[in-house]
């Protein structure tokens, strides 16, 4: 494999550095050398890349993932986790610690790198526990999870229900610099509930889930921060309240990051249907407004990143009643297709779109990447905008089927995902790089 | 061959045409045990029903069905089998129908996706329970030939009510106006958007009634602080002897049961001759031969 690539004559869009236009990308040995408005000559023994038509962007990065491995491998592993990864055009993810052995200590943390080494397709980070057991009751150790390698601590899944112990979560978190990212939800508002508390929920019969379950938490810990000093990361924001008192807290200096799912700003609770299980997730999808709301926060700056939450599941996990249902869908795959809908809908800029998929979260979590500068990582995702497609669940690199969006007609889609200057994705395709990084 | 899953989405016309139908079912009726001789219809209840449960059975015996009496206690759903499994059991036994009550939602649904016989709803969490509102529906125009331009209130946990939501669809598909009164924490958002008016004063709405039903409080409505008491629910909601004096003459009585007597419904009024209770019960058979029949045509 060649290290050393050129990418041609393709439209780069790099929010960070304010690059939009047709451009030539030259990396080597896994950093960019130089991007150019002039046609560069073409090194020798170079890989070039025709780009023509197409865009050439930074590797997105994904902050929040499940991997679920260790323990629940029938589902996902690092390694089909990283082939959806670089399917959808991330160079990077974020792995949750809410496995079936809890990443709670540098074991874990450990584990869960070696595969992604031994996968050799992105970079994977994991995020530790805050608490041991995810149980909400006492602290992991943060400082061995962070010199092991963990980027964020989280127990999401869950909220940390003690408002003491998050508190002294956001101070201790304080002296790493480590973003304690949440899961917001208050169990004794949510307790029982299956979707989004309103009409749809009433016509079904369903126990609802009033915003206020997300919202009183959100104004809760942003109340913690400010007293804290601390770096907060609100996961999967789902409604209106919420971006409200995010946008606020930014105003007021907080040092406060969030994150997006696209199916929180694709679909609304009518989604349900006739009890679909594969529109089943927590938070839930909540009412139109609530996407509205989101919509505005993503091109407002409210929003710093769009996140998958991708979260593999089996038939089995499905197939139930209703309120039994696993919450989750995967997300890795349809990520891109989902974003450039609000593109073509003319919601987001195509720069704002491929800022929340990049710098944003790159920022967000004070991760590598996110930009094409030279002397930034070679991550770099092609795509091309133009192709028309529908999503198959059949053909994702998944080991999970569980969407939404199977059947939903697309326009824009990956075509090739390089990492450190490797091809690790190309025309549908994963391939697997020799090198370990 | 027709599920009945809600009556949400049935139209006024099959409404009619079923409740029509259910006319030749009642007592002194021409015989109909052939209809579904030599089938079987499975009544597959996973949720305790006495009731329900003996109107349908009592329903398909008399268009000359057998039928299979499957019920949760000791069946295999204690050793984790999972619904469409037991499902799929019942269905390769062969019935023409599956009559199903579960205690979550939309239950039949998953079923009818993936069985080939008719699936009727007896009953699914706190969605839907279409054959209660057929009857209801049967019995008041046993009484008024038309529901049109009558008022329908009915009283109570409207959010636990698989009973109110189904008679919400039925009543305004054949004409009448319904209104919904109870405290406001039983009370669920979006109401008015599905066709009903909301009130939470019973003394303004009753005498505007033409029907006044009465929906059971279930006692650990209390523990969830739905409710301080149902002492403080009987006086604010319940329908006692001096409230059923500023009823409309002619106006009647209903309960799909089982009544807490004393709580949502007092004594004098449950028996009283505004009660058209009993007669629920008893048109309950004819309404669910005639579902047996329109469904597994």
């Amino acid at each position: 494999m060649s290290s050393t690539v050129l990418f041609r004559r393709g439209r780069v869009i790099d929010p960070r550095n304010g690059v939009d236009g047709v451009r030539d990308v030259l990396v080597r040995d896994g950093k960019v050398v130089e991007v150019s408005e002039t046609l560069l000559p073409v090194p020798s023994s170079a890989e070039v890349v025709d780009a023509t038509g197409k865009w050439v962007l930074p590797g997105f990065i994904d902050l929040h993932v499940h991997l679920r491995e260790p323990g629940e491998e029938g589902k996902e592993t690092v390694l089909t986790g990283c082939r959806a990864a670089v399917a959808g055009g991330f160079t990077a993810v974020v792995a949750m610690p809410n496995t079936k052995v809890v990443n709670d200590n540098a074991m874990v943390t450990e584990l869960v790198l070696n595969r992604a080494r031994a996968a050799g397709l992105c970079h994977v980070y994991p995020a530790g526990a805050i608490t041991k057991g995810l149980k909400g009751e006492e602290l992991a150790e943060m400082g061995e999870l962070v010199s092991a390698g963990c980027v964020a601590i989280t127990d999401d899944g869950r909220p940390v229900m003690n408002a003491s112990l998050m508190r002294r979560t956001l101070q201790y978190a304080t002296q790493f610099d480590v973003p304690v990212m949440v899961h917001e939800e208050d169990l004794t508002l949510s307790a029982g509930g299956a979707m989004h508390e309103g009409t749809t929920s009433t016509r079904l019969g369903l126990r609802g889930i009033p915003a206020s379950a997300e919202v009183a938490m959100v104004a809760r810990d942003l109340v913690l921060l400010e007293e804290t000093k601390g770096r907060l990361h609100v996961a999967h924001v789902s409604c209106e309240g919420s971006v409200r008192l995010i946008r606020e807290a930014k105003r007021g200096g907080l040092r406060v990051t969030c994150e997006v799912a696209p199916h929180h700003f694709i679909l609304d609770d009518r989604a349900v249907g006739d009890y679909d299980t594969h529109a089943k997730m927590a938070p839930p999808l909540r009412a139109d407004t609530d996407v509205q709301a989101l919509r505005e926060a993503l091109v407002d700056g409210t929003v710093d990143a769009i996140a998958t939450d991708h979260a593999p599941h089996g038939v089995l996990d499905k197939q139930v009643e209703f309120e039994k249902g696993i919450n989750g869908i995967v997300g890795l795959e349809t990520a891109l297709g989902l974003t450039l809908e609000l593109v073509h809908a003319g919601v987001l800029t195509a720069n704002r779109a491929v800022e929340l998929l990049t710098h944003g979260p790159a920022k967000a979590f004070g991760l590598p990447g996110g930009h094409l500068a030279p002397g930034a990582p070679a991550d770099v995702t092609v795509v091309d905008p133009d192709a028309e497609w529908t999503v198959d669940a059949h053909q994702f690199h998944s080991r999970s089927r569980n969407t939404p969006f199977h059947g939903r007609k697309q326009k824009g889609r990956v075509i090739q995902t390089w990492v450190a200057g490797h091809k690790v994705f190309d025309k549908g395709q994963v391939g697997q790089s020799k090198e370990s990084r | 061959m027709r599920h009945l899953l809600g009556i949400e989405g049935w139209r006024r016309d099959e409404l009619e045409s079923l409740l029509d139908r259910a006319k030749a079912h009642l007592p002194g009726g021409p015989d109909t045990t052939h209809l579904l001789r030599g089938k079987v219809v499975a009544n597959l209840f996973f949720e305790d029903s006495t009731r329900t449960r003996t109107s349908f059975h009592m329903a398909a015996k008399g268009l000359g069905a057998s039928v299979l009496n499957w019920t949760h206690t000791g069946s295999s759903v204690s050793k984790g089998e999972t619904l469409l499994d037991t499902a799929r059991n019942i269905e390769a036994t062969g019935p023409v129908a599956i009559v199903m009550r579960h205690r979550s939602s939309g239950a039949p649904h998953l079923v009818a996706k993936h069985v080939k016989c008719a699936v009727i709803n007896a009953g699914d969490g706190t969605h839907e329970h279409p054959s209660q509102a057929l009857l209801d529906a049967f019995t008041l125009r046993q009484r008024w030939g038309s529901l049109d331009g009558r008022t329908v209130l009915i009283v109570g946990d409207v959010l636990h009510s698989r009973v109110a939501r189904s008679n919400l669809h039925c009543l305004k598909a054949l004409g009448a106006q319904v209104v919904m009164c109870g405290p406001p924490t039983l009370i669920p958002p979006g109401l008015e958007s599905l066709g009903a008016e909301v009130t939470h004063n019973l003394d303004a709405a009753l005498p505007r009634a033409d029907a006044v039903m009465c929906l059971r409080v279930q006692l650990e409505r209390q523990e969830q602080a739905f409710l301080p008491s149902t002492r403080e629910y009987a006086r604010l909601f319940g329908l006692n002897a001096a409230r059923e004096e500023r009823m409309k003459a002619g106006a009647v009585v209903m309960h799909p049961g089982p009544i807490n007597r004393g709580v949502e419904l007092a004594p004098a009024v449950a028996d009283g001759a505004r009660s058209v209770i009993l007669e629920q019960v008893s048109n309950g058979v004819a309404v669910r031969r005639a579902i047996l029949e329109v469904c597994t045509a």
